[in-house]
Parts: C-alpha cells; structure tokens; sequence
C-alpha cells in the first residue's frame, strides 16, 4: 500500500467523517480541552471515570481526518479500561505513530493500528496525538489547556 | 490574458530537485520565495571575497564591504522611489520594521487613549506590535471591518478617525486573501486627518511596482525573503520627517556618535536604526535579488502572476464543493480555498505527496478566519517562476484529493 493510500485508508476517512462516542457528557467528571495552534484543531474530551475505570469517553471538537480519527478510535478502544491499561496504550500507539510498522505493538494496538502509517508524515504526528495528550491531561485534571506545540 | 514570461524555473536550483519522487511544484510564495543562482552567488563571493565588518574599517576589505552595503541601499531607494538613500533602513524583516515603528515612533508619540486603525485582515505580525503598543501606553486599537468579498470597508475606515488617532497600519495586500487594498486613498483620507500611515508592504513588494512617493505613505515595511532574497532581512522606508524624530529602538554599536557615561549622542539616519553589526551578506544578497527582478521588470512580473491568478481561479472554481476566500477585484497572486468534506491540512499532506507545496493553516491571520467562520483554508500562492502547468498539477492534486475522500 502507498504511504498515502495507507494513511488515508477508509477506515480513517470513516471515523473522519463519521467520529463515534461524539458529542458532550453532561455527568463527565473529567473535562479537558486540547488545541493544536499549527493548524487550528480544537477538541474537548469528555470522560466517566469510576474507581479507576474509564466508564464513558467522548468528545467534541473539529479537525482533519487524522485528528478526529485518532479521537473517534481512542474513546472506543479506551472504554472500561483502567487509567494504568490506558497509559500503557498511549505508550505503545505513540512508539507505533512514531516509528511505524511493528507486528508487536501493531496486534497489542488492535484496531488503532490504522494510525501506523501517520510515521511517513512527521508534520501530521501532532494531529494523531492531540486526542491522547489532552486524554493523558484529562485524567491527571491538569488546569492548563493543551497544546501540541 | 496567458503568462508572457519565458519559464524561468531554470534560474531557481532548488526548483529543480523532486520531492517525494515527484519535481517540485513550489506554490507557496506568500511565505517565502526560492532564490535565483545570481543570489547564492552573492552570498558565496560575499563571504569567500568580501567579508568585513562595515562603517569602521580603514582597510580595503572593510571599505569594499562597506561601499557594497550601501550601494545596495541606492539601489533600494531608487526601487521604491524613495526621495533619499536615508530613508531605507536595513532590518530583520517586516516584522521587526513594524515593531520599530510602534515602539521608536509609538510609544513616543502615543498616549491614553489615543488610537490605532488596522484593519480585520492583517498578518499577525500587524497586530500584535500594536496591541503591545496599546497595552504600555494605555491606547485603543480600531478595527477596520472587511466585506464578503475580503474588501476593507471604506466608509467604516473613514468613520473610525476622530481627534484621538494617532496611526493607521494597514497591509498593502493580505496574505490569507490575496487582496490588494486601496492603500493610495486609504493614505489620503488618513492625512486629510493628519494621521501618519505604515504600509506593511510584505505580501505586496515582490509582486508589483512599488512608488513610496506616489502612494504617499509615511512608513513602508517589507522583506527580502520574500522577494527572492535571503532570509533574516527586511526594509523600512520611513519619511524623514517621522525618523528624524523618532528616538532609537536599540542601542549598540554604529547607531550612535559618541558614548559616555553622562550624555550618549546618536548617529545620523539611517544609522540611528541600525545597531550592532546588520546582516551585511544579506543585503548583499538581496542587492541581486533586487537586480533580478529588475532584469525581469516588474511590470513583467505583476501581468505574469495577474495572468496565473486569472487561470487558476478559472480553474479552481470548475472543481465541484471548491470555494475561494476573498474574492476581491484587486488581488496578488495568492488563493485561499476551501474544499467541502475535507480538511484544509489533509488536502496539503495529499498535495505533498503529489510533490505540490501549499500552505494549509490560518495563515496567521486568525482574525480572517474568525471573519468568514473557517478554521484554516488551503492556500497556493504564486511566484515568478510558477507556469500554468503548476497550477494544472494542483487542479490534478485535488481531484486526487477527492478521489481518496469518496
């Protein structure tokens, strides 16, 4: 598959268009917004948390087809998992998004591994991740915003 | 109306490599032009011949980089038409020569409440020197509101003077919308008020003639790299009038007379404003991107790029869901699009990989983006080396775009 055909593979421009889990929670106990300055991306993320478990996640917000993408597939694959277990996740999508293709972190990434093929793109990394780094600043309730520069 | 300047992609080396195994479609010129051979000659016989610092030595280097230097800025002034040599002033570039007027002329000549008319569609870079402006001494910024078109509302700008106005900073074309405002009357209604007017010339300069004397303006700002130069240096224009008043914006080296501890005394003009040693490989630099486009004239250059902006419009308008921001009578070179369903940063990752270089972003200009409720648009801005089949290549890249998004 070509670096681009790969990156915008259907499932991607899907979650684009489509994003799941969308929209406010009015019972979220975490709050937190991200933005990217470079190109203007906003989302606001949304989560339930319950004894140390993600219960709900959504968010809202606009941005490219990378970005809402990445936010869609986090909050799907972030449901009933553990802060631990979701730090681990972000740990590992980051090493793929970085440092692309490995089988390993790839069959631990499950359906996230869409995403492998954002490493050919250096400047599209920050579209990728400003839904886990506003997620990692939504857990800790840290106060500022987020920003990826 | 067809391009009437022979290809002159050949003069450009960097134009002539590929990227991602696709040759180079260079389209975006609103941030920074590619050099010609003549230029990176300049720089490399300036640094392999030349090199000495200016104004101080009393050997035959040091004078020989010293005539250079200011043979570049004659050759500035009668560019722009300037009434003398000494009202060009080497700086960093736009940016830093509206930071010196808003804080040499600014904060020496404003107070409380007093007021400054920029307009809705300016760079970043002329809005922000005037709000750090305001803050310190406790004036108003006024804002001159654009029309659908991406136009300045005249008779809202004209409405905005009142006894309290102290400056109007107003660009002479936008770099997110490509218009060219009506800087001639802007000037004259602003000094029918006695109100000074700077020019913030960035996005103008390379692309059309350019008479400071003709448009009456008090300041104009510009920079080199845009206008085939090196990076790292701009110019202001200033009337004498204003810099013979204005006191220094920095202190150093070479910008004064004489220095003591109880009085320092400060050099003539241009020198007043030109502290430290200045980028002096680039000015010599730029003294051949000057020659460059006077080689291929300016008049030559605008009608070229007028002609690409006509078929490429044309063009872009026939792709279905494809809609231009500012559409303007009077524009530059540049378009800025949107494209239904898709992201403006997308649409430049698909570009890239079809070896086209546009801008995708705000442009920053977030105020003109508020203004027509968009998050960033796609922007291709053209030079004097683009042809009609760049502007093909980029019809071609966005029905690839499409493609992959239906």
């Amino acid at each position: 598959m070509s670096g681009l055909r790969e990156l915008y593979q259907e499932v991607i421009i899907d979650h684009g268009r489509h994003p799941r889990n969308f929209g406010a929670l009015p019972n979220a106990n975490h709050t937190k917004e991200g933005f990217n300055p470079l190109c203007g991306d906003r989302l606001t993320l949304y989560i339930v948390e319950q004894n140390n478990v993600i219960e709900k996640i959504h968010f809202e917000g606009s941005g490219c087809a990378i970005s809402v993408a990445s936010a869609s597939l986090m909050t799907e694959v972030l449901k009933n998992k553990t802060r631990a277990e979701a730090e681990v996740i972000f740990a590992d999508f980051h090493q793929l998004i970085m440092h692309g293709h490995d089988k390993e972190l790839e069959d631990r990434l499950g359906k996230l591994a869409v995403l492998a093929g954002v490493a050919e793109y250096p400047a599209r990394v920050k579209c990728a991740t400003l839904a886990w780094h506003t997620l990692k600043a939504a857990i800790a309730d840290d106060p500022q915003p987020v920003s990826t520069e | 109306m067809t391009p009437n300047l022979k290809n002159l992609r050949a003069d450009f080396p960097l134009l002539q490599q590929t990227t991602r195994g696709k040759p180079l479609i260079y389209l975006d010129n609103s941030a920074t032009s590619q050099k010609p051979q003549s230029v990176i000659d300049a720089l490399n016989c300036y640094y392999s011949n030349d090199n000495a610092n200016i104004h101080r030595g009393v050997y035959e280097l040091s004078e020989r980089a010293t005539r250079e230097y200011e043979n570049v800025r004659l050759a500035v002034k009668s560019f722009i038409n300037a009434a003398h040599a000494h009202e060009i002033i080497f700086v960093p570039g736009t940016t830093a020569a509206i930071n010196l007027v808003a804080q040499s002329f600014g904060r020496s000549q404003l107070k409380v409440l007093d007021e400054i008319i920029i307009s809705t569609m300016e760079h970043h870079s002329n809005i922000v020197p005037w709000q750090l402006l305001a803050e310190q001494v406790g004036a108003n910024l006024r804002v001159i509101p654009i029309t659908d078109s991406g136009e300045i509302d005249l008779e809202a700008y004209e409405k905005l003077f009142n006894a309290r106005t102290r400056i109007v900073a107003i660009t002479h074309a936008s770099n997110a919308l490509g218009t060219i405002n009506p800087i001639k009357k802007m000037i004259q209604i602003a000094h029918a008020h006695q109100v000074p007017v700077l020019v913030d010339g960035a996005q103008a300069f390379p692309h059309m003639p350019v008479d400071v004397q003709d448009l009456d303006c008090d300041f104009y700002a510009f920079s080199s790299h845009k206008a085939y130069g090196p990076t790292g240096l701009g110019v202001l224009y200033g009337k004498e009038k204003f810099l013979e008043k204005m006191p220094p914006y920095q202190g150093g080296g070479d910008m004064i007379e004489s220095v003591s501890f109880t009085k320092t005394t400060y050099n003539k003009l241009p020198f007043k404003f030109e502290a430290g040693t200045p980028h002096i490989a680039g000015v010599i630099g730029f003294g051949a991107a000057l020659a460059y486009m006077q080689k291929v004239g300016m008049e030559n250059i605008a009608r070229h790029e007028q002609a690409l902006l006509a078929y490429a419009t044309l063009k872009l308008l026939a792709i279905p869901g494809l809609k231009i921001i500012g559409t303007a009578e009077h524009k530059v070179g540049v378009i800025s699009f949107v494209l239904d369903g898709v992201h403006p940063h997308d649409i430049g990752t698909i570009l890239d990989d079809q070896g086209i270089a546009i801008r995708a972003g705000h442009h920053c200009a977030m105020p003109v983006m508020e203004r027509f409720k968009i998050p960033a648009t796609v922007r291709a801005s053209f030079g004097v080396y683009n042809t009609e089949a760049d502007i093909d290549a980029l019809i071609a890249g966005l029905h690839e775009v499409q493609r992959l998004f239906n």
